[in-house]
């Protein structure tokens, strides 16, 4: 019997997507849970599989063209199936006229599903690549345990090892390099004004970036944040969940206290839709990853009905994924989150100010926490303090709400007992 | 200290026991009038007398579950096979009865039996004489299995083996009988089931046992003059093996290589390989590599026979394969 592949919708607010490549062809034998093509959206490149048996008969939308979900893409069938007559599909909208000429396949960049693979720098020093294109991260175990207490990305790691495998030593002596700790910002090894082809992903982000700030009108507050309570109740509870192997990070806090001030103030968890503001059930909070290709915000699904343990779990869990470590992330986690934060604490930065994820309403950005002088009844004390910068969509609110999003946040932060309700 | 051959110090344990204990006597086929195909019993008949060292027909099946009977009965029998693959036809024998009876009978009846036999190839004897079943009683329950690699540990399990009140099957590297070295002057024994490290190091662990061994510790000559520094670790018992002498080193050096001089199919060392998977994995820095010898029948031809036998080269290539060095 014949049955047709359609785009498939990978989140609420996909309404189009490209098949980036497609990894079978024609005449191909199709087992259910094949991997049929790489398709990208807005955000993220993902892997599309077979729901049907049989032979891949006809392939109707090539790579590159940029078509309507529910679109059908391809019929698979048996040998003896006749394959409907369909219309070329043309390219859908205005956005592919715009943006997505429909390219020769020898022109797109090599393609890498983001969620589950990475590849060692290109700048990397002189030993092999640590995993081909298209393959996981070739690192041992005791690698992998010790780059993961050491903080370090394993594919940031490059491998001295039989066949490019990364090893203890190559753990032991890596130094993360500024290239990388900039993340995303690799400079080409050499500057010697040649072109750089930017990877699907790298082109998602300038879509998706561009879209956000020409669509979402943008404006930013910042609240200063005083940490000392925070950090203190953070070392105690440390203390006490320690033999349970958990450990809470400063993010980790972070994520509660916006998960606490979104519950008292639900609006900035909607997404504006022309004449209304579209109302989410769940608070999926997106958590900026910077990974070796590129940013990807996957969401805590659900992130209102955990406790802060809980939470630091998930997004250890969810970071972990990100990386290709222990599974992929799932199309919900990639695709639904309902409000941003972003965290360059690690890196030094004091301030910053994010752009929105679309169709979010927002995203609350934090830099590092710092030592810095306080006055506390007239006197100069040592104190901690964090920045925290909303970018908040004027369609959805106005400043002043956003002020009081941001207060409620820093409240809970400065009284951390709160953080536990 | 005085130095022996391996043979001796079979022998010597053999002679102890024959002279400390009147329940302890020997069956065979030419193991005393002619001494003993690899002369580990030669004397023992002058010695010991016809009752005690017994020549047998030739007749596996029946010399050793008369062994098992006698076991039963109270004695503490020795047998021994003229080569480990004449022990196939006594198969029921070793493993159905001998391994068996004690949890048979509820612990009512147990069987002290000590069954000897030459393994390995290499000098050759052809298919049918140069076989290591080791690697297959090891995974009996009920039975214990020993492969010394050298005459102290020859010495030592040997007497442990003939005092243990359970079957235990005593694999001796038939290359090996003219091995010689020091033996101290007491009565030491060596707990089966116990590892040795016979080398430490810092960089790489080589585990073998019996004829293994002697490859191994060229392999781990090679490897200490490039500077790498090698654990070797000599299983000497296979069943019960001792996982956590090996894991500790592992933990150690994070990289393994698994020797065995029998075929590489199903050995022991699959069984170590596996542990380690389960115990260790996250403390390797590569794969478990494993070297043993070709998985066909084993070749008359010298030069087919030298081939297929693992070396110390061999077990270089594995080193270098897994982990580089």
């Amino acid at each position: 019997m014949i049955s047709e592949v359609t785009m498939p919708s990978m989140g609420a607010d996909m309404t189009e997507g490209m098949i980036a490549k497609w990894l079978m062809a024609e005449g191909d034998a199709v087992s259910r849970g094949d991997k049929l093509a790489e398709i990208e959206t807005d955000k993220t490149v993902v892997e599309m599989e077979a729901y049907s048996e049989g032979l891949l008969r006809k392939i109707v939308v090539s790579e590159g063209i940029l078509v309507e979900v529910g679109t059908v893409i391809a019929f698979i069938g048996d040998a003896d199936d006749e394959v409907p007559e369909v219309a070329e599909t043309a390219p859908a909208a205005e956005a592919s006229k715009e943006e997505t000429a429909p390219q020769p396949a020898t022109a797109q960049p090599a393609l890498t599903p983001t969620p589950v693979q990475q590849t060692a720098p290109t700048s990397a020093p002189t030993p092999v690549a640590s995993a081909a294109a298209g393959g996981r991260v070739k690192a041992s175990p005791i690698a992998r345990k010790i780059a993961e207490e050491k903080g370090i990305d394993i594919a940031a790691v490059s491998g001295t090892g039989p066949g490019g495998r990364i090893t203890k030593s190559d753990v032991e002596k890596f130094t993360p390099s500024p290239a990388f700790a900039a993340s995303g910002g690799r400079a080409p090894a050499v500057m010697d004004g040649s072109d750089t082809p930017l990877s699907s992903m790298r082109q998602a982000i300038a879509r998706v970036t561009v879209k956000s700030k020409t669509k979402s009108p943008h404006y930013y507050v910042t609240h200063e944040v005083n940490m000392r309570p925070a950090m203190t109740f953070r070392a105690q509870l440390n203390e006490a969940i320690a033999d349970d192997g958990d450990r809470v990070s400063v993010n980790d806090m972070v994520l509660k206290a916006i998960t606490t001030a979104l519950l008292r103030y639900p609006k900035w968890n909607s997404t504006f839709d022309g004449d209304k503001l579209i109302g989410h059930s769940d608070i999926n909070l997106g958590v900026a990853i910077a990974l070796e290709e590129g940013l990807i915000v996957p969401a805590v699904i659900g992130i209102q009905n955990m406790s802060l343990i809980e939470i630091s779990r998930a997004v250890r869990d969810v970071g972990k994924r990100a990386r290709g470590e222990g599974g992929s992330l799932t199309q919900a986690e990639m695709t639904q989150g309902t409000f941003g934060s972003s965290n360059l604490g690690m890196f030094g930065t004091d301030t910053f100010a994010a752009i929105i994820v679309p169709p979010n309403a927002g995203i609350i950005a934090v830099g590092t926490v710092k030592e810095v002088p306080v006055i506390e009844n007239g006197q100069i004390v040592p104190g901690k303090t964090m920045n925290a910068t909303i970018s908040a969509d004027h369609r959805v609110g106005d400043g002043a709400e956003a002020a009081i999003l941001m207060g409620e946040f820093q409240k809970t932060l400065e009284n951390p007992a709160r953080l536990m309700l | 200290m005085p130095e022996i051959t391996l043979r001796d110090a079979l022998k010597r344990a053999i002679k102890e026991a024959l002279e400390s204990d009147p329940s302890v006597f020997m069956m065979g086929e030419d193991i005393g009038e002619y001494g003993g195909a690899y002369a580990v019993t030669d004397g023992l008949l002058k010695k010991f007398g016809p009752d005690r060292i017994k020549d047998t027909p030739i007749s596996e099946q029946a010399f050793v579950g008369a062994g098992i009977g006698a076991a039963v009965a109270g004695l503490r029998p020795i047998v021994e096979f003229m080569s480990i693959s004449f022990s196939l036809v006594a198969f029921d024998q070793i493993v159905n009865m001998a391994a068996n009876l004690r949890y048979m009978s509820g612990g009512q009846i147990s069987v002290p039996m000590v069954i000897r036999a030459p393994t390995g190839a290499g000098v050759q004897l052809g298919a049918t004489h140069s076989q290591s079943f080791e690697t297959w009683l090891a995974e009996v329950p009920g039975m214990k299995v020993v492969c010394p690699s050298n005459p102290y540990d020859a010495l030592g399990l040997m007497r442990s083996a003939i005092k243990d009140n359970n079957p235990v099957f005593v694999a001796e590297p038939a290359l090996l009988y003219g091995e010689k070295g020091e033996i101290p002057d007491d009565d030491y024994e060596i707990e089966i089931g116990k590892a040795d490290v016979t080398r430490e190091g810092s960089d790489i662990t080589l585990v073998s046992y019996g004829y293994g061994m002697r490859p191994t510790n060229e392999a781990a000559d090679k490897l200490t003059e490039r500077g790498v520094s090698v654990e070797v670790i000599d299983l000497r018992s296979l069943s019960p093996f001792d996982i956590d002498s090996i894991v500790s080193s592992v933990q150690k050096t994070n990289r393994v290589v698994l020797i065995d001089n029998a075929r590489r199919n199903g050995g022991v060392m699959a069984e170590v390989a596996a542990d380690l998977q389960q115990c260790a994995s996250e403390w390797l820095d590569g794969p478990v590599m494993r070297v043993g010898s070709v998985d066909v029948p084993w070749p008359y031809s010298r030069s087919l026979e030298q081939e297929v036998l693992m070396d110390a080269d061999d077990v270089l290539v594995a080193v270098a394969e897994g982990y580089g060095l």
